[in-house]
């Protein structure tokens, strides 16, 4: 390759709203129901039914748009996308296209070199989700699950302002924190609640125009949107390099094969007839709404950092990953709230929280432990009613199980034995049944001690305190 | 005075005195629908037992004392577009030929609520689109006046029920005329409400910013109580209006002292039937001798409703018809080789012409290329025609002129030359376009012995002046008289008109059709053989 070539990208991303209920009727939002049991005739698109625009919508997406920098529109429609097809039970999608409720905003990215920039919004609009078509191979025949039809959606549309994997993977990281951070949603890839189509085309480098894009659907994942960048602008730059044309289509990414193919041409491009929804009254945001919506943002992640590093004073790494995460930020604030000691609270989110979220696939938001029970759980160690030991195994319960700490060590009898007798009797045994580690330690091998500790760790399992074994061994050793 | 000639107050009164029961007045009208329908063809569905079970609750209640409102017990008819639930909802057409809803329209829900009792489902143009009843798949409506003339539509079927006392009252939708000109071809009193004024939940959506449900009456009165009764904010219904001046029946007073009434020259013009025109203008000069100020005056623009009326309402009813498409409920062909192919086959089955005709119109206009040339446009002529009602009602306080160009056409006329048909809604379309209230009543007879239709508009939630000068006017002119009277006439009216030739060709095979209705007879539930004339008239399967 003798050029040198540029990648151009755009996003269309769409973010599934936290709502108790769908845009248009009073439905549960609920995932994995049986199908078809959270649907009415709304939502199932019966005749005669009517939409009604969920106010809580409308809240989330003025607040993803004032998080985004957008300019909110104060006069706002919603439009009638119309294209047939099963899982869209009116055959129109309720959707906004004249005038979408944010616009011109931007968020800013570092870039890979450390620098900042600016990633353009083109706009913002709501819509609702279609339902779920099953095709059943083995009765060959396919059936509709409207569960998810009129589930309320965001769709985020960029500026084709990114020019790498790495700044894409900034960006939706970006619009992840602000979602996640104002709890409009979750934003998990994988789940689907969180949704990314890359608009790419490249150019030789310092050309003014763009090149011919295309459009890349079905990326689940960080890692797959990577790949499939990766694989295009490889696809398109062989194409022009070849003296081929790159044509404007809708491809599908196969991530397994790390490959795309078309799924439909500028050609087959269907003819949408928009028309603003007569069903539907145009949205008026008021000032009224505007400042309570602005005045109720909560504090995003820069400003918790910088908070972090004043008022607790940790090290920048815990504060990256706490504050990764809404919810692990909360966890941190409200444990040390309650315990008072932010730097004990942060080891055990860095330590056995990250350790256990690995192990068992679990994100950050997926928490389920409360503060109070880490805070308590800090507190029993500190206290020495439990060892260092025991509450890792007790954490790994509460983790899953959201226990309380005290309750459990209780009833599974994990407290410390304080029991001067009963330690005085283990270390008899142990010194018995070992007589050469003793030798050794009598001769000036102090490692020799570490053994016979674990020894009589063991023996009680784990809840002693080492530091009360330790001294009653040396003293039963010098005897 | 036998009940099926009372109005529903008036029949109301006598059951909430004891002098008849409700379940009395149900089996009374449902015999006269036995004896009568088959001439008329006015229900696609009556609902026999249903409306005898409702009699007896509403009787029990009216005896409790939990109902004591001008409507309870009265027996009604709903337009077949009006979802009631576990009975078979229509639309008139094949579509939804075994469609039974699972909710009820709110309308009929309040209309329950204050004790009537729905009989059945009305006959209509197929999805409201027509404005004869003859687009039906059940066969068309016959005018209880002469049957050999329409009723009117879309909600023809509604209109003629009432006119042939075979229900005291009933329920229709009004897009650009289909309460007030049917009821102008069968001598009653409709009304279409300020649009968001009674709730649109569970009305099956032909043109939705211009679709509002009315009553159809047999007077004033009935008119002011059933739409104080179906009136309500329905929180179901986004563009349903909180008011408060919904208590219609207090407006019936005889005062047009100093009213202010405009005439539009525009509503005068070329294409008005001169016997229609001397009765509107006798109309207005009664008004004028109660203590109105009447006075001529130029409207503009009225050309211009009609084309925007059309483009608006097919471009809204392509989208609101997409959801028919065989996957969910309705028809499906049985012939479905794939999924494009069992949407086309099951929507060219199910749907009739005229149906299909404002679907691809409809489709046209907003498709890319032509959206902003047509609907934008059509937008813009509905904004000012808006305009220039809000200027007309700066110096009047209600408009009045005819509701249609002519009295009821032939059987089979209209169909023939669609163009015209359309232009026959000329004054009753720009009311929806503006969404303003209008009420139309009987002003007299033509020649033929038809009845005239006379239509007052008002502004916006300004239905208490109409009601007040409809009222007036009505007591004015004293008892319009029955289709039952005039039934003497119609055959001697039928031979004069085919001896004269009067009629097209096309036309005359769609009188033969009508004859094979005739004996083909209906009783209560539409007949397989019935519906497939219905689809086989209005063009039904192509091939």
């Amino acid at each position: 390759m003798s050029k040198q070539y540029e990648t151009v990208i755009g996003l269309e991303v769409h973010v599934e709203l936290a709502t108790k209920t769908k845009i248009f009727c009073g439905c549960s939002t609920a995932f994995g129901a049986a199908p078809n049991t959270q649907t009415c005739p709304v939502c199932t698109g019966m005749p005669g039914s009517l939409p009604v625009l969920n106010r809580q919508v409308l809240e989330y997406a003025i607040a993803v748009g004032l998080a985004t920098n957008c300019d909110i529109t104060r006069y706002a429609k919603f439009d009638r996308k119309n294209y047939f097809y099963p899982d869209n039970p009116q055959n129109y999608q309720i959707s906004q296209l004249y005038l979408p409720i944010c616009r011109n905003g931007g968020v800013e990215i570092e870039t890979k070199e450390g620098g900042r920039k600016t990633v353009g919004i083109h706009e913002i609009h709501m819509e609702e989700d279609a339902g779920k078509l099953l095709h059943d191979a083995w009765e060959d025949c396919s059936l509709v699950d409207y569960n998810r039809s009129g589930v309320p959606l965001i769709e985020i549309v960029s500026e084709p302002d990114m020019r790498s994997a790495e700044e894409v993977i900034a960006y939706l990281e970006k619009l992840r924190l602000l979602i996640q951070y104002l709890g409009a949603s979750d934003c998990k890839l994988q789940e689907g609640s969180m949704r990314a189509d890359v608009n790419l085309s490249v150019r030789e480098a310092g050309a003014e125009q763009f090149g011919t894009r295309t459009e890349m659907k079905n990326l689940n994942s960080f890692k797959a949107i990577s790949r499939a960048i990766a694989g295009e602008t490889e696809r398109q730059i062989d194409l022009i390099e070849s003296g081929e044309k790159v044509v404007q289509e809708t491809r599908r990414w196969d991530d397994v094969k790390g490959e795309s193919y078309v799924m439909r041409s500028k050609e087959d491009a269907q003819d949408y007839r928009y028309f603003p929804d007569p069903d539907l009254v145009p949205v008026v945001v008021s000032d009224e709404m505007l400042q309570k919506i602005r005045a109720a943002q909560p504090e995003f992640r820069n400003e918790k950092m910088r908070r972090y590093r004043e008022e607790f004073g940790l090290p920048d790494y815990d504060i990256e990953i706490i504050t990764e995460s809404r919810h692990m930020a909360d966890l941190f604030e409200a444990a040390t709230a309650i315990c008072g000691q932010p730097k004990k609270v942060s080891n055990w989110l860095m330590g056995e929280t990250l350790r256990l979220m690995k192990e068992k696939e679990t994100d950050a938001q997926d928490l389920c432990f409360s503060p109070e029970h880490l805070a308590k759980l800090i507190r029993l160690t500190d206290e020495k009613v439990i060892t260092g030991a025991v509450a890792k195994e007790v954490f790994e319960v509460m983790f899953t199980e959201n226990i309380d700490p005290e309750q459990y060590a209780e009833e599974k009898g994990l407290k410390t034995v304080n029991d001067e007798g009963a330690l005085q009797k283990t270390v008899a045994e142990v010194i018995a049944a070992n007589p050469q580690s003793v030798e050794d330690y009598r001769n000036g091998k102090e490692k020799a001690i570490g053994f016979l500790v674990g020894q009589t760790m063991k023996a009680m399992k784990g809840k002693a305190d080492p530091a009360a074994v330790n001294r009653i061994l040396k003293e039963a050793c010098r005897k | 005075m036998r009940m099926t000639e009372m109005t529903a107050v008036e029949l109301s009164a006598a059951i909430r005195a004891g002098q008849v029961t409700a379940v009395e007045a149900v089996e009374e009208m449902l015999a006269g629908i036995e004896e009568r329908d088959a001439l008329y063809n006015c229900y696609v569905t009556v609902d026999r037992e249903g409306a005898l079970a409702q009699a007896q609750a509403v009787q029990a209640q009216i005896e409790a004392g939990e109902l004591t409102g001008p409507l309870a017990g009265v027996p009604v008819a709903v337009k077949d577009n009006l979802c009631t639930k576990g009975l078979r909802t229509t639309c008139a057409s094949r579509m939804l030929e075994n469609f039974v809803p699972t909710y009820t329209a709110e309308a009929v829900v309040n209309l329950r609520k204050a004790g009537a009792v729905i009989l059945g489902k009305t006959n209509m143009d197929e999805f409201a689109m027509g404005s004869t009843t003859e687009t039906s798949a059940y066969g068309v409506t016959r005018n209880p006046w002469n049957r050999e003339h329409v009723p009117g539509g879309s909600s023809g079927g509604s209109a003629a029920a009432v006119a042939a006392g075979e229900c005291i009252c009933a329920l229709g939708s009004d897009t650009g005329g289909s309460i007030r000109q049917p009821a102008a071809y069968c001598g009653m009193v409709g009304m279409k409400p300020t649009y968001g004024t009674v709730s649109r939940y569970g009305l099956i959506a032909y043109g939705s910013s211009l679709d509002q449900i009315g009553p159809l009456t047999k007077d004033v009165r009935d008119c002011a109580a059933v739409l104080e009764a179906i009136a309500s904010h329905d929180v179901k219904d986004s563009t349903s209006l909180q008011r408060q001046d919904t208590d219609f029946m207090a407006a019936l007073t005889e005062d047009v002292q100093g009213m202010r009434i405009g005439i539009p020259n525009d509503y005068l013009g070329e294409g008005l039937d001169e016997d229609v025109r001397a009765a509107v203008l006798k109309a207005a000069e009664e008004l004028a001798g109660r203590g109105a100020v009447v006075e001529r005056f130029d409207l503009s623009l009225v050309e211009y409703a009609i084309p925007a009326y059309y483009t608006i309402a097919a471009a809204e009813a392509s989208s609101n018809l997409e959801r028919f498409d065989g996957i969910k409920y309705g028809h499906r062909t049985t012939d479905d080789a794939g999924l494009h192919s069992m949407y086309r086959k099951s929507r060219s089955e199910g749907f009739g012409e005229e149906v299909k005709r404002r679907i691809m119109l409809g489709s046209f206009v907003l498709s890319s290329g032509y959206y902003d040339a047509y609907y934008l446009k059509a937008l813009r002529v509905k904004a000012l025609i808006k305009k220039a009602f809000d200027e007309a009602f700066a110096k009047y306080d209600v408009i009045l002129g005819p509701v249609a160009p002519t009295t009821a056409p032939r059987l089979g006329e209209s169909l023939a030359d669609p163009l015209k048909m359309y232009l026959g809604d000329i004054y009753t379309i720009a009311v929806n376009l503006a969404g303003l209230p209008a009420i139309s009543l009987p002003c007299g007879k033509d020649r033929k012995g038809l009845p005239i239709g006379l239509q007052l508009i008002g502004d916006c939630f300004q239905e208490k002046k109409l009601i007040r000068a409809a009222y007036t006017y009505e007591k004015n002119r004293g008892p319009f008289g029955t289709a039952g009277d005039a039934e003497h006439g119609t055959a001697a009216d039928e031979r004069t008109q085919a001896d004269a030739g009067s009629f097209r060709a096309s036309g005359e095979g769609q009188i033969s059709q009508c004859g094979m209705l005739r004996h083909g007879g209906k009783s209560g539930k539409p007949e397989s053989e019935q519906s497939t004339e219905g689809t086989d008239r209005t063009g039904g399967i192509p091939s």
